[in-house]
């Protein structure tokens, strides 16, 4: 028939368009599965150090493999080589997409030059999670630390992040802090590209 | 006012996870809370039997001189009960809500163990937060 579209079969899947995949997740789902993963590691570990480790590197991976995507599906390939961009870009569209907005705070520190931080009032992750009085300062958050760090270090810009709780006064529950201490070498050129 | 006494929530095994009261009147001490709790367990699961209708699911209210006592029993057996003054209503409403919040912040906490005592700072807030809001609806009407 003339006029009738028809639909590209693709005989192989890498060939398919990427889709823009389901925007929708469950968070009940979502808050199951982490749960399992931090009891998992649990078992794993001998103490708090490494179980903070481990989520990190948990968070690492998805990290890397979300800057792809992002840089494919939202910004056409283009690569930030600015350290305000990349944080502007974590700040934003990697928040979005994760966490479905964008994060609250992104601050300059003011002791350091190469000190950033991420605020937010609670990470989705940990919605749901109290922290027992006998773990101390351990945060879950430490899987969001490792998937900035691993957005970061993929695009070039090696850093060192973790997560505090800062208390906040006339506020019951402390918020979250993701601090990001980037490299010598990033600094120098930054400094370099002037 | 109507007003509630306190709140208990029994695992499926009938041991008591969680106990907080309200008032002054009917304040007990730990050893106390457990074994009324257990009582409870018992009785529910006494009631299931002597019904003469089959498919009982157990005791569901109470009604006593001075107090109430509304029981929810969820599909995996654990059972929440508020005791109350006689007559409040919607008892049977927030004892859903606090089931919510249960399988909210107790269930999807890594770091609680299943059958043990409910020690999580989220679920207390929320909690306190919900029959805050109950009482004040109470007073309302």
């Amino acid at each position: 028939m003339i006029g009738v579209g028809k639909i590209k079969q693709y005989s192989n899947v890498l060939d398919k368009p990427l889709s823009k995949g389901k925007q929708e997740v469950s968070l009940s789902a979502f808050a199951f599965l982490f749960s399992e993963l931090v009891q998992y590691n649990q078992t794993q570990v001998d103490n708090i150090a490494e179980l903070e480790r481990r989520l990190e590197d948990a968070g690492y991976a998805v990290g890397a493999r979300v800057l792809e995507l992002l840089c494919h599906r939202d910004k056409g390939n283009r690569r930030e080589t600015r350290l305000l961009g990349i944080l502007s870009f974590v700040h934003s569209t990697v928040w979005k997409v994760l966490f479905g907005k964008v994060a609250d705070s992104l601050e300059k520190g003011t002791e350091h030059e190469d000190e950033y931080m991420i605020s937010e009032k609670e990470l989705l992750v940990n919605r749901f999670i109290s922290i027992p009085k006998d773990m101390g300062t351990f945060n879950c958050g430490a899987f969001v630390a490792g998937i900035v760090r691993g957005v970061l270090d993929s695009a070039g810009f090696p850093a060192v992040v973790t997560a505090h709780f800062v208390p906040m006064e006339g506020q019951q529950r402390p918020r979250t802090t993701i601090l990001i201490k980037f490299a010598e070498e990033v600094l120098r050129r930054e400094a370099r590209l002037g | 006012m109507a007003a509630i006494y306190s709140l208990y929530i029994i695992n499926k095994s009938g041991g008591l996870i969680f106990y907080k009261d309200y008032g002054s009147a009917g304040r007990m001490d730990t050893n106390d809370s457990l074994r009324v709790a257990s009582l409870w367990h018992s009785m529910h699961a006494i009631s299931q039997q002597l019904s003469p209708v089959a498919g009982c699911s157990g005791i569901e209210l109470l009604e006593a001189d001075t107090f109430d006592l509304h029981c929810f029993q969820s599909l995996t057996g654990t059972k929440f009960f508020v005791v109350c003054e006689p007559g409040t209503q919607h008892m049977e409403a927030l004892l859903k809500v606090i089931y919510e919040l249960y399988t909210d912040y107790v269930l999807k906490n890594p770091f609680y163990e299943m059958e043990m005592p409910i020690r999580c700072e989220l679920f207390d807030i929320n909690l306190s937060l919900t029959v805050q809001k109950e009482r004040v609806a109470l007073l309302g009407r």
